[in-house]
């Protein structure tokens, strides 16, 4: 076999966001097999992935993590450029937006609970509005917002508080790479 | 619920304790709590969510307040242009001479426009089939 002529240089970095996202995308295929009530309401469980990417290595590597996780997660399950990819990608980019804006409240003012609820109506929101203007224009969402928005608070609630378990874990050394001390997450340029 | 809400109370008191929660995170919370209830008070339209149109003494047609759309119904004169739109219904048009019910505007819940000259009425808030009607 020949060589390949192009040379991919694979940073430390790279490698970091291929193994965070390869956790989500398993927690994305693994919460498509539970069996839902309601269509469209799913717990999330690979935002908790982004949120301790989040607050351990910074809001880039985030955003690649669970864009990443969102066109993966789309490939495997075969709904690639369908509506279903749509909505995903336009809630977890309105996620993102969100998660920077209130980023730098984080430890000081909002911790990672309120980052994952604010993070989750987000999502919802930004998918209701597509389904409003262009999934279904003309059918008034309002009766189901409810149900939505409330399904975001709990599962924002639970992820954040699952994501804060974690973050202890990392904390006391016990993933891998994750910096330990804020002195440490400075040096590495993740906190200012 | 009165349950679950008790032992959501306990389990957020215990995540506070453990400085799981800080303060901004309960601010969160309760003001996504109240986001939902205030979208769910808007959105609760008591149930009146069907429209019922009447043609010389029949029905003409049963539709949804949830979906907008133009329904034409026509009568001796000509056409009644009966209009649902974000969950109102109206008659935006009618080919009888005084426009008294193109002229009363959006239905409010249990109203009734009567198109007396083209034998049209619309009434929101009613089903084709209820025990009455049947």
């Amino acid at each position: 076999m020949t060589a390949s002529t192009i040379e991919l240089a694979v940073r430390e970095q790279d490698r970091r966001v291929a193994t965070y996202a390869a956790a989500a995308v398993g927690l994305t295929l693994a919460e498509a097999v539970i069996p839902l009530p309601i269509p469209g309401i799913k717990p999330g469980l690979a935002n908790i992935v982004t949120l301790l990417v989040l607050v351990l290595f910074g809001w880039r590597m985030a955003a690649w993590v669970s864009l990443l996780r969102v066109v993966a997660g789309a490939l495997l399950l075969g709904n690639f450029l369908t509506p279903a990819f749509v909505l995903s990608l336009s809630g977890t980019l309105a996620s993102l937006i969100t998660l920077a804006l209130f980023r730098s409240l984080y430890p000081a003012f909002l911790g990672l609970v309120g980052l994952s609820v604010l993070a989750a109506f987000a999502h919802v929101g930004a998918q209701l509005m597509v389904v409003d203007l262009w999934l279904m224009p003309g059918v008034s969402l309002l009766p189901l917002a409810p149900l939505f928005l409330a399904a975001a608070w709990v599962t924002g609630l639970v992820n954040g508080l699952v994501a804060v378990r974690l973050l202890a874990d990392a904390a006391r050394g016990r993933v891998e790479d994750a910096p330990r001390t804020n002195a440490e997450r400075v040096q590495r340029g993740l906190a200012p | 619920m009165n349950g679950l809400s008790t032992a959501l109370g306990h389990a957020l008191r215990a995540a506070a304790s453990l400085r799981w929660l800080g303060w901004g995170d309960g601010l969160v919370l309760v003001l996504g709590l109240l986001a939902v209830m205030v979208v769910a008070r808007i959105g609760a339209g008591g149930g009146d969510d069907r429209v019922l149109i009447w043609q010389a003494g029949q029905v003409y047609a049963e539709a949804s307040l949830r979906v907008n759309r133009l329904i034409e119904v026509p009568g001796p004169l000509g056409v009644t242009l009966v209009e649902i739109r974000d969950g109102q219904v109206r008659v935006r048009a009618d080919p009888g001479y005084h426009q008294l019910c193109v002229r009363q505007g959006w239905l409010a819940p249990g109203e009734t426009a009567l198109c007396l000259p083209n034998r049209v009425s619309v009434q929101r808030g009613a089903s084709a089939y209820d025990s009455l009607n049947y």
